[in-house]
């Protein structure tokens, strides 16, 4: 390395100006209701989310893909309109709209100029407080899910993604099984199905509207009270989900792609859930493990070893404990070596302390983008959705930049040694069997077995 | 509403612009390269992508991955992304982190050559050839994004070989060829550094010029072999591509105006109307109606050379074979073309793409990503400000007249990927289709 003379010194930062997450409040209307409204007047543009009690987490035992083909449906119909109607209709009006359902939760969104906020809110009310699931499209939505689940035969990162669910919970979790359904559950679900759903999981109390944008407190409540007022009915809160891992001892699944060039890896068990009390801490050893650009894992395998384009690691989190996962795609033929390299970073985490260099290397992250995070109207909004299915404190986002400056290398090896375990890590290759079965048996990480794309053992 | 916007040039050529915004302490840096694969020499296809990874590895001042570690931790996200036509670098950062941001971004395009080495070129290669794997080789229908450009112009154009590269090109990839690429390429005035969001417009641009100013001009860069093709492809091209997928996929292609003319407004507007939203006519008819389609979409390439690219991408409902699929999208296309489009449809499509704008322009990043795209390819970054009233201007009879010119059989190309044998037990027959779902 040289230097020149000529060039300037590398400057030091300013001081940091003053941040808030955006000033939002919170009220209950009489029907149980919650309202969330935050002004942010920048631009002529409000994003809204409805959040409803109607996950997959929810759903009830034989009925997977239910949470998921409800959502979609509310959009397919109403007492007053069909599918094409109210897509055209919202479309006219330059709204961007959509519903979909993830473990936790059933989100209706929609961001619209605000020229047209009042006429777009009705007809959102509309959608989720008439739906009629017609039966034409509820078949067609399934029908769309199947060939979704065809595709995921040949497309190895979502396989590998579904299969190690399936390997690291047991089968009587429905993290287990696939968030939007398998094709025998999918198949299975009628309009009553969808309608039994619908009337126990959207319910007023239990469901928040938030709305996020060029809008004033007074007119947001307004609105809500005016369309969601009348909406009555009460929900019973969700069972909590069974969260238990497949096995306590390690094991390695491969499943067979014949002739691929790549080796899907997922390496990891059972996590922790969203409002665990360490959360901070498992944020930050994440972001030091594999979260980061700069993390032990990414460097390893891409910047040392130049197996990969790119090795993650992530908590992911859900109400129940969802998993722990490092994710990577490495050439064949060093499947094993990176494997192992893996397994050797997990090891090395949980052995020592990290330096206060590079503990500051997640928190200063973590901290500093923070109002990055909240530039748009609808990442406001989502961020408030978390807040209300996550049943965060009021004082969650203004307190976040302490809680993760307040991490300390000890707690974050407290949470490796507490929340990683090696001995437990499930280890699933989507890759060719002929090529790397011997040496990820050579490497000892546990029994090796062999399955087809729908994860049928072989032999 | 209007994005504020200032300009200025250093004597060396670089062309800056600002936009202020104080609603958060965040600012985005962002700077366009005019280069990207379509300036690389015969057999050193992947070459501008190789390098953008190289501007990663650190310079003078800049250790090896050290670009990453700083931004990171100054609180600051970024990337790179290379195209056919340009590369681009950015990061947003807490607003007191300017500075730091513009001095890594002058060092490397001051002093890259002293920190390249054989390792990390060689590190950098595998890498490349690990994303190529990843984005190409081994995901269903990956090969689409060579496969089309190559279909789409002829053999000795800029834009026809392939952006990521063969493996074989990525092998010879040598020190010199980064030297000389630097040399030719990253200089101050072929590139645009855009700057958005919390700063005092005085201090940002001293700051520029005391990192940027002393960056010496370059010499200038080779033309671009010839890019003229004809407004239309004189020809209906053909591709069928037998893949590990499980559905037949059709890319069909017209070669459209190029990006930033009057006309692409329009174009645009028409792929709206064709693949954007439910109310489209791939969804309407091909997903909704007739359950023809799994998925369909159309869209632009954007390229504002040469001539753009309009693409209708659909992929098969099960059961339905990848004959009557590509027979569906085209009766859709000439019923388009025949009967026309409507007044609402158009109205539809552009308050959708009205929408996306300021929905986009909320983000510093993107805002100074559009300033640093309009000032390079137009020299005008004001550009910006005019999109919401050209989409506004576009009427059904200019969409009518377009569509009559385009979408004809002299100006289609179909790349059309059917599942190889071993996956083909889907696929079978049209007839049975419809109804039969995916009993596997």
């Amino acid at each position: 390395m040289s230097t020149s003379a000529s060039s300037p010194a590398r400057p030091r930062a300013g001081p940091p100006r003053d941040y808030r997450f955006p000033f939002f409040e919170r009220v209950t209307l009489d029907n149980g209701l919650s309202v969330i409204v935050a002004p942010v007047h920048k631009l002529p543009i409000v994003s809204v989310a409805l959040v409803a009690d109607a996950g997959a987490s929810s759903e009830s035992p034989g009925a997977d893909g239910v949470a998921q083909l409800t959502a979609r449906a509310l959009t397919e119909g109403t007492r007053r309109r069909n599918g094409d109607a109210l897509g055209e209709q919202f479309e006219r009006w330059g709204a961007a709209m959509g519903a979909a359902a993830d473990w936790d939760a059933a989100v209706v969104a929609m961001t619209v100029l605000v020229p047209r906020l009042d006429e777009a809110m009705a007809l959102f009310a509309e959608v989720v407080l008439e739906p009629v699931f017609p039966e034409r499209e509820l078949a067609r939505l399934k029908a769309e899910r199947l060939a979704d689940l065809l595709q995921l035969q040949t497309e190895p990162r979502g396989l590998a993604d579904e299969m190690f669910s399936r390997f690291v919970y047991r089968a009587t979790s429905r993290y287990a099984r696939p968030e939007h359904g398998s094709v025998a559950s999918v198949q299975a679900i009628d309009r009553a199905v969808v309608e039994r759903f619908y009337n126990a999981r959207y319910q007023p109390a239990g469901s928040t509207l938030v709305l996020a944008g060029d809008v004033s407190v007074a007119d947001g409540v307004e609105l809500a009270q005016r369309l969601f007022g009348e909406w009555s009915g009460t929900t019973t809160a969700a069972e909590a989900v069974d969260d238990g891992p497949a096995r306590t001892t390690r094991a390695v699944h491969i499943v067979r792609k014949e002739g691929a060039p790549q080796s899907e890896i997922r390496i990891g068990h059972v996590g922790l859930p969203r409002n665990h009390p360490d959360y901070f801490p498992a944020l930050i050893l994440n972001g030091l493990l594999g979260g980061l650009f700069s993390s032990r894992i990414n460097l390893n395998l891409r910047e040392v070893h130049a197996y990969t384009y790119g090795a993650h690691s992530s908590f992911e989190w859900r109400r129940g404990a969802g998993p722990f996962v490092v994710s990577t795609a490495v050439k064949s033929d060093v499947t094993a070596a990176a494997a192992s390299e893996i397994l050797i970073e997990i090891a090395r985490i949980r052995a020592d302390a990290v330096s206060e260099d590079e503990l500051t290397l997640a928190t200063s992250y973590l901290d500093g983008i923070f109002p990055i995070r909240y530039e748009t109207t609808d990442s406001i909004a989502r961020a408030l959705a978390a807040l209300a299915i996550y049943e965060l404190p009021a004082d969650y986002f203004d307190s976040y930049r302490a809680n993760i400056r307040r991490v300390t290398a000890m707690d974050v090896l407290h949470a490796a040694d507490r929340y990683l375990h090696p001995g437990r890590l499930q280890l699933v290759v989507v890759g060719d069997p002929s090529v790397i079965e011997a040496p990820l048996a050579a490497l000892d990480a546990g029994p090796v077995s062999v399955h087809d794309a729908e994860g049928k053992a072989e032999q | 509403m209007r994005v504020p916007i200032v300009t200025f040039r250093l004597a060396n050529g670089l062309f800056v612009t600002l936009s202020e915004d104080h609603t958060a302490p965040i600012v985005a840096v962002n700077l366009w390269y005019h280069v990207g694969s379509a300036n690389e020499r015969a057999g050193r296809t992947g070459f501008a992508h190789l390098f953008e990874h190289m501007l990663f590895q650190g310079s003078a001042h800049v250790g090896a991955n050290e670009h990453f570690e700083i931004v990171q931790r100054a609180g600051g996200t970024l990337n790179g992304s290379t195209w056919l036509d340009r590369t681009n670098y950015f990061e947003t950062v807490p607003s007191n982190q300017l500075a730091v941001a513009l001095w890594l971004e002058a060092d490397r395009m001051g002093q890259l050559l002293p920190a390249m080495t054989q390792q990390k070129l060689d590190t950098q290669r595998d890498v490349v050839k690990n994303e190529r794997r990843w984005s190409v080789d081994n995901q269903p229908y990956g090969t689409w994004w060579e496969r089309l450009p190559a279909l789409s112009f002829p053999p000795e154009h800029p834009f026809h070989h392939s952006l990521i590269g063969s493996m074989e090109d990525l092998s010879e990839a040598s020190l010199e060829d980064v030297a000389q690429f630097f040399a030719t390429y990253y200089t101050p005035d072929n590139a645009v550094l855009s700057i958005a969001g919390d700063f005092d417009p005085a201090e940002a641009r001293g700051m520029v010029e005391r990192y940027f100013g002393g960056i010496p001009r370059g010499g200038g860069k080779p033309p671009l072999r010839p890019m003229e093709v004809p407004a239309r492809f004189g020809e209906w091209r053909r591709e069928v591509v037998e893949d590990v997928v499980m559905l037949p996929r059709l890319f069909l292609a017209f070669r459209a105006p190029v990006f930033g003319s009057d006309a692409h407004y329009v174009a645009t507007v028409l792929a709206a109307i064709l693949g954007t939203g439910k109310g489209s006519r791939f969804q309407h008819s091909l997903v909704r109606d007739r359950e023809i389609a799994s998925e369909a979409s159309a869209f632009t390439f954007d390229l504002a050379k040469a001539a753009d690219i309009l693409i209708a991408d659909v992929t098969a409902r099960p059961g339905i074979s990848a004959t009557r699929l590509e027979a569906e999208v085209v009766r859709e296309i000439d019923l388009l073309r025949t009967n026309g489009v409507t007044a609402e449809e158009v109205e539809r499509a552009v308050a959708l793409l009205e929408t996306a704008l300021v929905s986009a322009l909320q983000s510093a990043g993107d805002r100074a990503d559009k300033l640093s795209m309009f000032a390079t390819y137009f020299g005008d970054p004001e550009l910006v400000n005019e999109q919401t009233a050209r989409y506004q201007r576009v009427t059904a009879a200019q969409v009518n007249a377009l569509a009559r010119d385009l979408l004809g059989e002299d100006n289609r190309a179909t790349l059309l990927y059917v599942p190889a044998e071993s996956q083909a037990e889907t696929s079978a027959d049209a007839e049975i289709g419809e109804t039969a779902g995916a009993g596997r």
